[in-house]
């Protein structure tokens, strides 16, 4: 029987070291939603996703309460668009109507982001992917709760160096287009290689073709709990170090798994995955940095970084995957700049720059994420960014991501608020030496004979 | 069999475990086991209750409890055991 001090540790996780379900994200196929006029697509996928959601939200609150367990985020993931709009859409404003249907929809069951405003282009573009990423700026701009992803490459595929090239012009545009509000547009607008069809965090969700109709796949969180525990073993060895980390995991994905399967019966949709990550929030105490400072870094980014964060991370997981029946999406310590109140005084006090971030997500998942960087950054510099990152991920076999925010108006010593779970950012410094003539062939860059696995 | 575990944590005071437990059995709840320790000065108790027979919603058992609590000046939590049987049984 569960004693007293077990239900005491349980208890000071959620309430001192912010142990949380971070997303229950419901995935929705809207291949059947596809129509050959807009008005009549839009309708089909407002109608879907207000029916299967419908009690999503208030079914994340009952399970919250039960367990005593703060559910963070109640979201959706679709099918990407530019596949659902292959026959309706005939332009990029088209393409912005069904954004605004999508954001009515999520607007509708109350969730705060629906994902897989996307295109999966990672060899060709068809027509259709092409439309909708050109129509990404101003669908951004005018939608609330809309987020995009878009996939340019993999380690089967090589990368579509021409949807890279698109991609920096998207990002600039994007933050053009909402530069009234910092740029936030581009905090909803990730590009992946490696892109997993089951990620249930923003902005990279989306609900992948080899899924079912509806699934619900969870992401649990962390930092915090797993920070404390490392307090209590300070100058400890590796192998105490790593035993900790592996047992505190185990624990938050435990969790996990129990409001994965309870969302799962309640809804009457399948469980699909749990997402192993250690997701930061701005909130004191709930910082990936700061696991990386108890590991034994001064400052996050100081020599060794790597290399704690590769331990970190491959703890997490060897601990997570025990826990849960299925385990997908990302799953990985995610560092996001503005989102971890570690990570942001790291860049200010000049500890932590964008090459170290680059190395840095070598180890783990997932890329650069939220880093605000001089609003003058050259298109070409951008996509130049994005290639680097989702080399690396094709290389490795790995998901890796962008999703940075060249802030208009701002440059390096400005500060950007984003305010709520996105945090805030200092505004960091970028190569300024041209790559331009590099991004601006044309073609792919050919797969890594690594993949060649047949 | 609905399980629910009940925790108790705040300054001691008299009359604690009497006004919960009065609660409980005026609403059918079953206590199989009760324990309780001081942490740090604070009163700590952890109660698991069968619940199964209770009418009441898990929520408004949950709320009143809660109540119950801040009339105490303590915090009274109700939360489904099975959050704590995962976390620390494999």
């Amino acid at each position: 029987m569960i004693n007293i001090y077990e239900v005491l540790e349980t208890n000071k996780m959620i309430e001192q070291e912010n142990l949380d379900v971070r997303t229950i994200t419901m995935g929705i196929s809207l291949l059947d939603c596809a129509a050959s006029d807009v008005d009549g697509l839009c309708r089909n996928i407002y109608g879907k996703i207000t029916r299967l959601a419908e009690k999503l939200v208030k079914t994340g609150e009952d399970i919250s309460k039960e367990y005593g367990i703060p559910i963070v985020n109640k979201r959706v993931s679709v099918t990407p668009v530019s596949l659902v709009g292959a026959s309706a859409c005939r332009s990029s404003e088209d393409y912005v109507k069904v954004a605004h249907a999508l954001d009515k929809a999520a607007r509708e069951v109350g969730i705060n982001f629906l994902g897989g405003y996307s295109a999966i282009v990672s060899k060709g573009m068809t027509h259709s992917d092409e439309l909708l990423i050109r129509s990404i700026p101003q669908a951004l701009a005018e939608t609330e709760r809309i987020c995009s992803s878009v996939n340019v490459g993999s380690t089967k595929t090589g990368l579509n160096m021409d949807a890279v090239r698109l991609m920096g012009e998207t990002v600039l545009q994007t933050a053009e287009l909402t530069k009234e509000k910092d740029s936030l547009g581009c905090a909803k607008l990730v590009v992946l290689c490696n892109a997993p069809d089951d990620n249930p965090f923003m902005a990279g969700a989306f609900h992948g073709v080899s899924e079912p109709d509806a699934v619900i796949n969870v992401g649990v969180s962390g930092p915090g709990v797993v920070k404390y525990a490392l307090e209590q073993i300070r100058g400890a060895s590796f192998e105490v170090l790593c035993e900790t980390i592996k047992r505190t995991a185990f624990k938050i994905t435990r969790v996990g798994q129990l409001v994965a399967q309870e969302a799962s019966r309640r809804l009457g949709i399948p469980f699909g995955i749990i997402d192993l990550s250690l997701a930061p929030t701005p909130a004191i105490g709930d910082s990936v940095a700061e696991i990386l400072e108890e590991i034994g870094l001064e400052r996050a980014g100081a020599p060794g970084t790597t290399a704690a964060l590769a331990l970190l991370n491959d703890q997490v997981k060897k601990g997570g995957v025990m826990a849960s029946s299925y385990v997908g999406g990302l799953s990985g310590a995610f560092i996001p700049v503005s989102e971890d109140q570690g990570m942001i005084e790291a860049v200010e006090c000049g500890a932590l720059t964008l090459e170290k971030l680059e190395a840095m997500t070598c180890v783990c998942s997932v890329g650069l994420d939220m880093i605000a960087i001089p609003g003058d950054t050259p298109a070409t510099t951008i996509s130049g960014i994005i290639a680097d990152e989702a080399a690396i991920g094709m290389v490795n076999q790995k998901t890796t991501a962008v999703r940075i925010i060249p802030v208009i108006g701002k440059t390096v010593g400005d500060t950007v608020e984003f305010g709520g779970l996105l945090g805030h950012a200092p505004v960091m410094p970028v190569n300024t030496f041209s790559c331009s003539d590099f991004v601006n062939r044309v073609g792919r860059i050919p797969a890594p004979i690594h993949s060649f696995k047949n | 069999m609905n399980r629910t575990i009940i925790t108790v944590v705040g300054k001691d005071a008299v009359g604690i475990i009497a006004k919960v437990c009065t609660y409980l059995a005026e609403n059918k709840a079953n206590i199989l086991d009760i324990s309780q320790t001081i942490v740090q000065e604070y009163f700590n108790m952890m109660m698991i209750v069968d619940l199964t027979k209770v009418d009441k919603t898990f929520e408004v058992v949950a709320n009143e409890l809660a109540e119950i609590g801040l009339s105490l000046g303590v915090q009274v939590k109700c939360q489904r055991e099975e959050i704590f049987d995962k976390m620390h049984r494999i």
